[in-house]
């Protein structure tokens, strides 16, 4: 199984786009690490590996939005036994055509190959 | 260094994070979003906290009680650039009861930050701080020295990192990120003599 991790310095940024995700894929486990907290703008790597952790598929897609967020997914990365696959496509659109490829059962590799024409970072 | 010096030398670490809370966030104002300040304090206190809540009976322990609260606190870059500054300190003093070659610690924790943020010396970032005071280690090195090596980000063009992006404003600001390694250097010749 394939699932989404979003990764956002904003907390309203991570849950909103999770719901934004959920309207076409309802079915595919995306977990979230937003803000340190509902309130604080910033990411850490506690809430980054626990929303790894906590997601129920094994190959996860993680998208991000900044600077900081990267380095601690590539710290959780370190850390983790799942396979993780870290997009530097455009967290919105990016994250939202994986879900929809993940819905119409494309593997991993394909997912990644479509993602490259949406690379920002 | 024995434990008791270097608990000194990140007690005193964290009070100058603590009194230049302010400068530091000015700093990162025009080239980044002002926050470095703000996210470091919240990081001591942490790892103030933290070390007193389990007194470390290692230097290992110290420096990674240290490295974990940064990591879950600080919030912006400075995060896992610091935590993994110290989580690598850690794992060089596993097992030693004295810090014997500082050079070697510092390269640790330098090699630590480019690994993470992939800078390279000249980019504006910590690394043009640790980069020469790391090389100056077989020598006394001063406050002064460590002054002027954080002067010295002044005049540079930031290229990575968030400071990037104002391109050539970034020049006439003296990186934050570098300020605060410079406090962390000085706390560390301070406790050290």
């Amino acid at each position: 199984m394939q699932g989404i991790v979003i990764v956002s310095h904003a907390y309203g940024i991570a849950e909103g786009l999770k719901a934004l995700l959920s309207e076409i894929a309802s079915d595919i486990p995306i977990t979230t690490a937003g803000g340190l907290d509902e309130a604080t703008i910033g990411t850490n790597l506690p809430r980054v590996s626990d929303a790894i952790e906590q997601n129920p598929a094994q190959t996860l897609h993680v998208f991000y939005d900044l600077g900081s967020a990267l380095m601690n997914v590539e710290m959780a990365e370190e850390m983790t036994e799942k396979n993780l696959i870290v997009h530097k496509a455009a967290l919105v659109e990016g994250a939202f055509i994986a879900a929809a490829m993940i819905m119409s059962q494309a593997d991993a590799e394909k997912i990644t190959e479509e993602l490259k024409k949406l690379i920002v970072k | 260094m024995d434990l008791n010096n270097a608990q000194q030398w990140l007690s005193r670490f964290f009070d100058y994070i603590e009194e230049h809370k302010a400068y530091l966030s000015e700093l990162d104002n025009p080239i980044g979003d002002g926050d470095h300040g703000h996210n470091m304090a919240r990081g001591a206190k942490a790892a103030r906290e933290a070390l007193e809540a389990t007194p470390p009976t290692s230097l290992e322990m110290m420096f990674k009680t240290v490295g974990m609260s940064l990591l879950s606190k600080v919030g912006g870059a400075s995060g896992p650039l610091y935590g993994s500054v110290f989580l690598a300190f850690a794992n060089q003093l596993k097992g030693q009861d004295e810090i014997k070659d500082p050079k070697t610690l510092f390269a640790s924790g330098l090699e630590a930050i480019v690994r993470r943020g992939k800078a390279s010396v000249g980019e504006k970032t910590m690394v043009d701080v640790w980069t020469p005071f790391t090389e100056k280690l077989n020598q006394a090195v001063s406050s002064e020295d460590i002054e002027s090596m954080v002067l010295a980000t002044k005049p540079l063009k930031a290229t990575k990192g968030r400071a990037a992006y104002v391109g050539d404003r970034s020049i006439g600001h003296i990186d934050p990120g570098s300020y605060s390694s410079g406090l962390f250097f000085k706390a560390f010749i301070e406790a050290h003599h």
